[in-house]
């Protein structure tokens, strides 16, 4: 089984808000606890911040996953950017952390359970699941 | 998850312990807890989430506000958990670096190893210590096949891995010239050529190159840049400075070395050495050049490698055990 629950445009920086509630919300839903909750909330900053700093609009969509017995919160991130150059780059650590900017994609990795990042000149989709426990 | 979990336990334990007794011997286990927890990579917002819980057990009755303050505390913590684990992994990955670099400082030390010739008519002695793994000094000997000296001394404007590369360079080209054509001059204007050629603009390197004929005791020399030596006059127990000038190697293609040439009597000392002897730093200031001459003065009366061994220890010790810049002392004592 699988499907959309809900999805979030981030246009400003307000939508960040929006999508860590909307998110907030259906981690709950799915019977996420707390700490876990704290974690998505992070990682969906982390993903809309990216978007909100780098490109003009995209798009951040909540998906429940199963995987029987496991049910999991699936989160996609999409965007028409320009798309980034050097994705190994990106993903190494103290890459966005040494100039202060936040935990970056790598944060995200480590918040969620799986992580996959795709970019050309067209744009980025960052596609993250987190089970729950 | 399992040790967590008993974790977990232990740490509920802990706690509702503590809350009746305010006991010391809890709060050293409370430190054993924590010890633990970060050899076990559990970042600090899952300590705060495991006080939390455990804090629901032991204290049931703490109000809504106190759970909310909690979640509050939770969410803050989440970014320095992250921060947490993304400095173990650096760490480990320095460790990595530290030992790949400790192997290329045994290569490079397997690479420029050098050996003193044995003579019986000049003593010689050699100490060269880099301040990081690996050195950029350099020192080379060379007999020839009538038992004639020549001894290279070098250092790259600058340390570490970069300089060692420099190094490795110039001991290739070195390795090049015929053991029976040890010219000072044309070794430095040949090697002036592959490093302006080998080395990106702004890396320098200093050099002076000796040539002892042991059978006439004549000295012949040529320096590129290169800090001054000395010689160490037996008679009359004073130093003279090895008069030399040059440009350094890598500045500028057409330069010609001057090449040359000093009487050396009987037990004199002839002292080559590297700025990072003569720019020896204590607390701010340097010391000063007669400072090192002085106590070079003090040990001449050993062996050649009795006075390296004996300054370098001087200054080791002057320096806190730390040296600021690679250090290379070499010393030529004509023996009859």
């Amino acid at each position: 089984m699988k499907g959309t629950l809900s999805s979030v445009v981030i246009k400003q920086e307000w939508d960040i808000v929006g999508a860590r509630q909307a998110g907030r919300q259906v981690s709950q839903d799915l019977g996420f606890g707390s700490v876990d909750q704290a974690r998505i909330a992070t990682a969906i900053s982390e993903l809309a911040r990216n978007i909100y700093l780098y490109t003009e609009e995209g798009e951040i969509t909540f998906e429940q996953v199963r995987d029987i017995p496991k049910v999991g919160l699936k989160i996609i991130a999409q965007d028409q950017g320009p798309g980034i150059k050097d994705l190994s780059a990106v993903m190494k650590d103290g890459y966005s952390t040494s100039g202060g900017l936040g935990a970056g994609l790598p944060g995200v990795k480590r918040l969620m359970d799986h992580f996959d990042l795709e970019s050309d000149e067209n744009g980025t989709k960052v596609t993250a699941i987190k089970w729950a426990r | 998850m399992s040790s967590i979990e008993s974790d977990m336990q232990n740490y509920k334990e802990l706690l509702s312990q503590y809350l009746q007794t305010r006991n010391e011997a809890i709060l050293y286990q409370a430190e054993q807890f924590s010890k633990q927890s970060i050899q076990q990579n559990i970042s600090p917002d899952e300590i705060v989430n495991v006080h939390y819980e455990a804090l629901e057990e032991v204290m049931p009755d703490m109000g809504e506000r106190v759970r909310d303050s909690f979640q509050f505390l939770i969410e803050t913590m989440i970014a320095y958990g992250l921060a947490y684990q993304e400095h173990q992994v650096l760490r480990e990955k320095q460790i990595e670096l530290r030992s790949e670099i400790g192997v290329a400082a045994n290569m490079q030390e397997t690479l420029l190893k050098t050996t003193i010739p044995s003579d019986e008519k000049v003593d010689i002695g050699v100490k060269s210590v880099p301040a990081k793994e690996m050195n950029g000094d350099y020192h080379h000997f060379i007999k020839d096949e009538d038992g004639n000296i020549g001894i290279a001394i070098a250092d790259v404007i600058g340390k570490g891995v970069p300089a060692a590369f420099c190094m490795s360079m110039i001991k290739f080209a070195m390795e090049s010239f015929s053991e029976n054509e040890i010219n000072p001059q044309r070794i430095l204007d040949s090697l002036n050529r592959v490093v302006g050629r080998n080395v990106e603009e702004g890396m320098f390197v200093t050099m002076f190159y000796g040539f002892y004929d042991t059978t006439d005791h004549q000295f012949y020399y040529a320096s590129a840049g290169h800090e001054p030596c000395y010689i160490l006059r037996y008679d009359t127990g004073k130093f003279e400075e090895i008069d030399a000038k040059g440009l350094l190697l890598g500045v500028s293609n057409d330069v010609s070395y001057e090449e040359r040439q000093v009487d050396i009597r009987s037990g004199d000392l002839i002292i080559l050495l590297t700025d990072g002897v003569t720019e020896c730093r204590v607390d701010d200031r340097f010391i000063e050049q007669e400072e090192v001459l002085d106590i070079i003065n003090q040990y001449a009366h050993l062996d050649a490698q009795g006075i390296v061994e004996g300054v370098f220890q001087y200054f080791e010790r002057l320096q806190d055990f730390q040296l600021r810049d690679d250090f290379t002392l070499l010393v030529m004592k004509r023996k009859d």
